[in-house]
């Protein structure tokens, strides 16, 4: 099957008065139709700029994209203009964004946040999109829709606001939906409820997704592969379940001892990774981990290790990869 | 026990929704908090969690003075702080700080991040213009940011970097009381336990005390020695932390704990959840009796229908365990280690959702 995300060599960086922010350094990834891609990683590691990205979003200036490739649903997104993109957006693909406030007008009702979508996209009429808008809230958990359409941003609670952006970017059937932390403001019970629409979505309707988040757990219940990233670099890549059991880089391995459990003991403190990212406006020659990891040898600090595969399936930017799968006890 | 830092009494904010009566319509009013009773000791972590939209991050607002509450009382060291005026409510401010939800919408975008970080000295005119710099500086790194970050503004920032600068300003004063809402929801899990860990030492050094709010209960269990669950409006289970996650008391609290995502492939593709049927309910039209009867998987258990006539009060169990245990349910209460995460996972009535 045709892939309906195409990304090679996605560079994305801000010129500002101090100097050149090197928020996403070299990513590819592509998607299937159906395909669950999840994506962790340290914050500011250039997750949500990359997806900004996907939808010709990044505010120019002072940010500069450039790609050998970056394709949606066929089309080539670096050739479109304006007009362009806004066709593609919502209808072919969508996003979710991290921050529902940047994303909600806050001088517009419910309602007419959601019904703008429809009626640019489908010529509905008013009616039948406020009918459309109400179920849209109902499949995500919003209890009394009709009233809730009435309401302004503000008025919702912080959860509810994440789903009315969730609502929006369904609206469509998009064939990619890029999913920033979809679901951080909702409780565990209302967060399954909306990743098994999720799924749901991707069985009827072969949606691919891209999810960004920092919920391992997530991950380990949606994602089939996974993409690690740090210092706008993709670090590990494999299969999700894999990767979570066993990592193949020391950020993913670190990233792992660092997640509070819900059972077994509790210890006084959190085992956090000592050290902090590097400057992104002054990135080291070498890996950008090397400064806090424990393997760091000499070549390390040289150039930037290529993601490479280590086993079928599995990559790894690591120069100590193989070390760590003979740790690990995988079978090559 | 010792006097708490933070008492709050029957608290209840009330906020008119839908369009104004024209056609003289009664205007309708959600109930968003109901009558919320809580003590935060001090040097104590209370975790609050509870289904979305069910009033937590309206309570902290309201204890913290930035909504008028319809009524009840918020004491603070004592002092209550319900009805004072913005000028009264000042000196208190300083003994108690915010960290919000929204970390974009808390923060002016045209501040600068040393700005937004000196702003809180300033106004309590603590320190000269170099020393409050340096305290920035400290509080940066503090949350892990750099010295880079003191001149750039909000838009600059990942989501996770802005909430990082929102809890950085919390701090800024060394306030006595933190609320703070969902502050580490944006982090990844290697900051966010770098956060916590600060939290914690901060706790150990000068005796803070926290209201946690936040949807990550594995957070709630590893900072807060005290959690209570809220539904609708109101507090239903409120016990010290050993016994709430090993022996939850409320059929809510245990649907809550049966959910909780883990990063164990194998656990989480096989695990059993307690699916929660029914509608989720509107604070505008509360159900009749326990707000949570027409989803709760134990409701035949109560004879006569009496979860659907009487709402249950919030009352002390006899034999809570560690510490003081409260819940608001008719089920006879049970011997611990039901439907805990203990060893045995989720208990009898469990349903299995297959993923
Ligand atoms: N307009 C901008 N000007 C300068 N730097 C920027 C701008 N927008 C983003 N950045 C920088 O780009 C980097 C990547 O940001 P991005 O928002 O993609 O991080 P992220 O991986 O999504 O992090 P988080 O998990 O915290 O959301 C960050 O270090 C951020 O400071
Ligand atoms: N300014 C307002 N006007 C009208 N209704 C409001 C207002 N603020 C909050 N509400 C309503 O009060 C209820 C509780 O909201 P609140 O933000 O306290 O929930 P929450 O528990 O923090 O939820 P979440 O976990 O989603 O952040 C919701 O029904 C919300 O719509
Ligand atoms: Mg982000
Ligand atoms: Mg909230």
């Amino acid at each position: 099957m045709a892939a309906v995300l195409e990304v090679e060599d996605l560079v994305v960086r801000f010129e500002t008065h101090q100097g050149t922010v090197r928020a996403v350094n070299g990513l590819s990834m592509s998607l299937q139709p159906g395909e669950t891609l999840g994506v962790v990683g340290e914050s500011g590691s250039g997750k949500s700029v990359a997806s900004l990205a996907l939808l010709g979003l990044v505010p120019n200036p002072p940010g500069v994209v450039e790609a050998k490739r970056l394709k949606v649903a066929g089309q080539d997104l670096l050739g479109l203009d304006r007009r362009g993109l806004q066709q593609l957006r919502g209808k072919e693909i969508a996003m979710i964004f991290q921050d529902p406030m940047t994303s909600l007008n806050p001088l517009l009702t419910v309602e007419r946040q959601l019904t703008e979508v429809l009626e640019r996209h489908e010529g509905l009429t008013r009616r039948e999109a406020r009918k459309r808008a109400a179920a849209a809230l109902s499949d995500v958990g919003i209890p009394a829709p009709e009233t809730r359409l009435d309401s302004y941003p503000h008025q919702l609670s912080g959860g509810m606001r994440q789903r009315v952006m969730i609502a929006m970017a369904l609206l469509c059937n998009p064939k990619v939906l890029v999913a920033d932390e979809p679901t951080t403001a909702l409780d565990v019970t209302i967060q399954a409820q909306v990743l098994e629409l999720l799924k749901d979505l991707q069985r009827r309707h072969g949606t691919a997704l891209l999810l960004i988040t920092h919920d391992l757990g997530v991950v380990a219940g949606m994602a089939d592969r996974l993409h690690v990233m740090y210092a706008g670099r993709v670090v590990e890549a494999g299969p999700a379940a894999d990767v979570l059991t066993s990592p193949l880089h020391p950020y993913t391995q670190g990233l792992l001892r660092s997640v509070p459990r819900i059972r077994g003991p509790l210890g006084a403190r959190l085992d956090a990774i000592d050290g902090s990212p590097p400057d992104l406006a002054a990135l080291p020659a070498g890996c950008s981990f090397a400064a806090r990891c424990g393997l760091r040898t000499d070549a390390c600090t040289k150039s930037p290790p290529p993601l490479v595969p280590v086993l079928a399936g599995r990559r790894s930017a690591c120069l100590e990869a193989e070390a760590l799968l003979l740790r690990s006890g995988v079978k090559a | 026990m010792s006097e708490p830092i933070l008492a709050v009494r029957d608290l209840v904010k009330r906020f008119p929704v839908g369009r104004s009566g024209i056609f003289g319509a009664p205007r309708q009013f959600v109930e968003a908090v109901a009558g919320v009773s809580f003590d935060l000791q001090p040097s104590q972590s209370l975790g609050l969690v509870g289904e979305s939209g069910c009033g937590k991050s309206t309570t902290a607002r309201a204890i913290a003075g930035l909504l008028q509450p319809t009524s009840g009382s918020v004491r603070l060291g004592g002092a209550e702080l319900v009805g004072l005026s913005r000028r009264q409510m000042l000196p208190h401010r300083r003994r108690m700080q915010m960290v919000f939800q929204d970390p974009y919408a808390s923060l002016d975008p045209r501040q600068s991040v040393e700005s937004i970080l000196t702003e809180p000295l300033t106004i309590h005119r603590i320190g000269r213009p170099r020393d409050r710099r340096l305290r920035a500086l400290e509080l940066l790194e503090d949350v892990g940011l750099s010295p880079k970050h003191l001149s750039r503004y909000p838009h600059e920032f990942s989501g996770g970097q802005r909430q990082r600068i929102g809890i950085a300003r919390a701090l800024a004063l060394e306030p006595d009381v933190i609320l703070l809402d969902e502050p580490v929801s944006a982090l990844d899990v290697s900051i966010q336990a770098q956060v916590l860990n600060l939290l914690i030492d901060l706790q150990a050094r000068y005796g803070q005390s926290y209201l946690f709010i936040a949807h990550d209960l594995a957070v709630v269990r590893h900072l807060c020695q005290r959690v209570a669950v809220m539904y609708l409006g109101r507090v239903v289970e409120i016990a010290d932390r050993e016994t709430l996650f090993s022996s939850p008391q409320h059929p809510y609290t245990r649907a809550l704990l049966s959910a909780v995502p883990e990063p164990d492939p194998h656990l989480e593709r096989t695990r059993q959840r307690i699916v929660l049927g029914g509608d989720v309910p509107s604070p505008m039209h509360p159900p009749t009796g326990c707000a949570f009867h027409p989803r709760c998987p134990d409701v035949a258990r109560v004879p006569d229908g009496r979860c659907a006539r009487e709402r249950p009060l919030l009352l002390p169990l006899a034999d809570p365990g560690r510490g003081p245990a409260s819940r608001a349910c008719h089920l006879p209460h049970e011997p611990p280690a039901r439907g805990g995460l203990g060893a045995h996972g989720p208990g009898p009535g469990a349903v299995s959702s297959a993923p």
